[in-house]
């Protein structure tokens, strides 16, 4: 039983870690805007030089 | 159903955003009616210095989808010197950060106006600062009882598997002693919202749920602890750490089904900074903030501002826009010797108005007041969970206390066994699954009428909304569209119709716009010239037309008098030709009135127009019963009646006249384009132009109360079960643990039986 000794403090630095995170993420604001995040990913937000330039988007592979 | 039936009926009609990725390049901007808010309020006042850059903090009035806020920033980040400039889709609100001396503030504000949506600078520190905290702290609670809980029940399971397997008295000692330093500080951190509002439930007033959440983990921690000092077998550190998960769970999410509908509503704080421009005896100009005002003063107002003070006008001529005042959307002319009022918005012409009452003496402060006068009422309302709370908690104390005086006294075992099976039936009886029986179903029911536009902003809303058994409407803005309509008139000749239209293409009157949505091909006459409270000009093939009021058109004052609005054309040649206009009813909403009839309600309409339209548009929606000439006291008046009948009312109003009687109210709706001040008042605030989402949000109040009281019925009927055992002594740590989860699980998945079900 003496793994026990190892592996408890395992289980819980492990779990401490994850805790830390979490922490961080809610002084970080990252809770703060559930719906924005969610939303943005649909939007493109690197089209400012293309809107200037009167160009279609490049494409973004090239295979295309 | 299709995605599309779910969207607000706002997402699919010209209001919103033009699509993504087209950009706001080349787009032309939608015009802005009304920019009071924004010409009143000075933006300097909010600017805060941090880190070299300049700060503010906006509330965005008009975001309807998720392009919104891309197009916000984008447009904000092409701005010379600005850096930052970050939407929160949740609570609507907008952070900016630009280097000084690049920009002026009222720049970035008219940029954002001129795509079409309203900014409100606020004072974060007023406004956010608190509800953040709470928020933030709460999830840092889930977070640490989620780390013990996990830990917890880790430890736990191996305990009992070591019941079964011959595990060592060290080895369990080492387990419990490892829980019991997790759960301690855990339950002391994570339990403080409980702890709170036990606190002061134990001060002020009658039991509450908290106070017995907080009974049970004290007295569960506590035990345990004891037993593990003492090297006892029986511990239930893993009930006391999944109560405390599970609990806190069940608030995050309660909470951030509200958020949104929350912020929606309170900027209204940040609506108070408005500024006057006051006339000083020598001519000059100065800018005062509308609290300064005192009766006497002169104050300018231009068009597109909205009044700061009740007065007299002096000089000029325009129109006012005094639905805040009236509900009424047709503007009334103002001439000198009108009285105007705080809150009216100023359309046409530019007004010089002396001021006669300002700050809390006008009409405005005095609705206001009636307001958080009629709200207070509501306050005696007790949540179902609360007043279960006052059975629960005395009767299974008693119990509790019953099993140790038993046996101790009956059976004469040692005390601190008696004690063990007393904490036992504490725990047993968990208030686990009665703590989430009503936030399970609340976060299914807000989720699903977020989704039918319908934004549910009190805590106790739905439970007000599932008990109505009477609903009063108000009429301009909640039963009609509040915009005027050309009627039809069989005897008028279209050549007259495109003509007015050709005059009424240059005014930005709501009749005169109303005349171009019905004649929207008729183009735009040259020269015209709009004379403010009397109408339009112009010269069209060498002879004057005029479109405008009876005095403006040269109606004889021999004719007919009629009711409703009207404009009048005046050409060479002929007799002045009329326009009468009606306010349009909502799409369905007769539909709406008879299924809420057919649901056995009793449907009224208070307004304070006059006795003809009242009863039109009651005629046309099937409403028998119906008032005019109704003030804001008259309907606050008319909801104390009914109350005292022992009728619930949900009252539905947009205008700031109806606020005082969405507060007085047993419950309340406001459609999203009423005022701010009603939408802060209502409970519910719907979107879109039909009068559906009424009839959803009570047909899902209902079925969520049913729900709520089957979870009640659950988790009492498993008590029922669960007790006696624990009061013969028979509970183990075990037992507990599998009850608690299966209550738990079964309150989660009957309130999930709201979801995607059609009413």
């Amino acid at each position: 039983m003496s793994i026990l000794a190892l592996l408890i403090p395992l289980a819980l630095g492990l779990a401490l870690l994850a805790l830390c995170g979490f922490l961080w993420a809610v002084r970080t604001g990252q809770y703060d805007d559930l719906e924005g995040a969610a939303n943005r990913i649909l939007f493109d937000e690197n089209d400012d030089l293309d809107d200037r330039a009167g160009l279609p988007s490049p494409p973004t592979s090239p295979n295309q | 159903m299709t995605l599309a039936n779910w969207l607000p009926d706002e997402l699919a009609g010209p209001a919103c955003c033009p699509p993504p990725g087209e950009g706001t390049a080349g787009v032309p901007a939608p015009p802005l009616p009304i920019t009071g808010h924004l010409a009143g309020i000075d933006p300097e006042a909010y600017v805060r210095a941090e880190a070299g850059l300049l700060h503010l903090s906006l509330v965005v009035e008009g975001i309807t989808c998720a392009a919104c806020a891309p197009e916000i920033e984008r447009a904000l980040l092409r701005m010379p010197g600005v850096v930052t400039a970050r939407v929160n889709l949740s609570t609507r609100r907008l952070a900016l950060a630009w280097r000084p001396g690049s920009v002026l503030p009222s720049s970035l504000l008219e940029r954002v106006g001129r795509l079409g949506y309203r900014l409100v600078p606020y004072d974060p520190a007023v406004l956010d600062a608190a509800a953040a905290a709470e928020g933030a702290s709460l999830l840092r609670a889930l977070g640490v009882a989620a780390f013990a809980a996990a830990n917890v029940m880790l430890l736990s399971v191996a305990v009992w598997a070591g019941v079964a397997a011959d595990m060592g008295p060290a080895t369990r000692s080492l387990m419990l002693w490892t829980s019991a330093l997790i759960t301690m500080p855990a339950v002391a951190y994570a339990g403080m919202p409980f702890f709170r509002g036990a606190w002061q439930a134990l001060r002020h007033g009658p039991v509450a749920m908290d106070l017995a959440i907080a009974i049970g983990l004290l007295a569960t921690t506590a035990v345990s602890l004891m037993q593990t000092i003492r090297g006892g077998e029986v511990a239930y550190f893993d009930a006391a750490a999944s109560l405390l998960f599970l609990l806190l769970a069940g608030r995050v999410l309660d909470r951030q089904a509200r958020t949104r509908a929350r912020s929606v509503a309170e900027h209204l704080l940040a609506m108070a900074a408005r500024a006057a421009t006051v006339i000083l005896a020598t001519g000059r100009h100065r800018m005062l903030p509308a609290v300064n005002l005192e009766p006497g003063m002169r104050i300018l107002i231009t068009p597109g501002e909205r009044i700061a003070a009740d007065g007299v006008v002096r000089a000029g001529n325009s129109d006012l826009d005094m639905s805040l005042v009236t509900g009424e959307t047709v503007p009334v002319a103002a001439r000198p010797g009108v009285q105007v009022f705080a809150g009216t918005a100023n359309l046409s012409g530019a007004l010089e108005v002396e001021v006669t009452a300002a700050g809390e003496n006008t009409l405005l402060a005095e609705i206001v007041r009636l307001m958080e006068a009629a709200g207070q009422g509501r306050a005696r309302f007790v949540l179902l969970a609360d007043r279960i709370a006052r059975l629960y908690v005395p009767v299974v104390h008693g119990l509790a206390l019953a099993t140790f005086i038993g046996w101790t006294a009956v059976q004469g075992i040692a005390w601190e066994t008696a004690l063990l099976h007393a904490v036992a039936v504490l725990i047993i009886t968990c208030p686990c699954a009665l703590g989430i029986a009503v936030p399970a179903v609340q976060v299914v029911a807000c989720g699903r009428l977020l989704r039918g536009g319908v934004l549910v902003k009190a805590p106790d809303a739905l439970e007000r909304l599932a008990g109505i058994d009477t609903i009063v409407f108000d009429k301009t803005g909640t039963l009609t569209v509040g915009e005027p309509v050309l009627a039809a008139d069989p005897v008028r000749d279209p050549v007259d119709l495109a003509l007015a239209a050709r005059l009424a293409g240059a005014s930005r009157h709501p009749l005169a716009r109303a005349l171009v949505r019905a004649a929207p091909d008729a183009g735009l006459a040259d020269g015209v010239y709009e004379v403010p409270g009397s109408g339009l000009a112009a010269t069209i093939d060498g002879h004057e037309v005029r479109l405008g009021n009876r005095a403006w058109a040269g109606v004889p004052a021999g004719a007919a008098e009629s009711d409703g609005s009207e404009l009048w054309l005046r050409r060479a040649g002929k007799p002045p030709q009329r326009f009468g206009f009606t306010d349009q009813i909502r799409p369905n909403a007769s539909a709406t009135v008879s299924r809420l009839l057919a649901l056995g309600l009793g449907v009224e309409l208070l307004s304070g127009d006059r006795e003809a339209e009242v009863a039109r548009v009651a005629g046309a929606t099937g409403i028998t019963r119906f008032r005019s000439g109704c003030t804001p006291a008259d309907k606050v008046a008319r909801l104390a009646e009914l109350a005292s009948q022992g009728q619930r009312a949900l009252m539905v109003g947009d205008g700031l006249n109806d606020a005082p009687a969405l507060a007085a109210a047993h419950v309340s709706m406001s459609p999203s384009a009423a005022v701010d001040i009603s939408q802060n008042a209502a409970d519910f605030v719907f979107q879109g132009a039909s009068l559906a989402p009424v009839v959803e949000a009570l047909v899902v109040a209902r079925r969520a109360d049913r729900l709520v009281r089957q979870n009640f019925a659950l988790s009492l009927g498993y008590n029922l079960v669960a007790v006696p055992v624990a009061m013969l002594g028979l509970a183990t740590p075990l037992l507990a643990a599998l009850a608690m989860a299966a209550s738990s699980l079964s309150v989660i998945l009957n309130a999930q039986r709201l979801r995607g079900r059609q009413p």
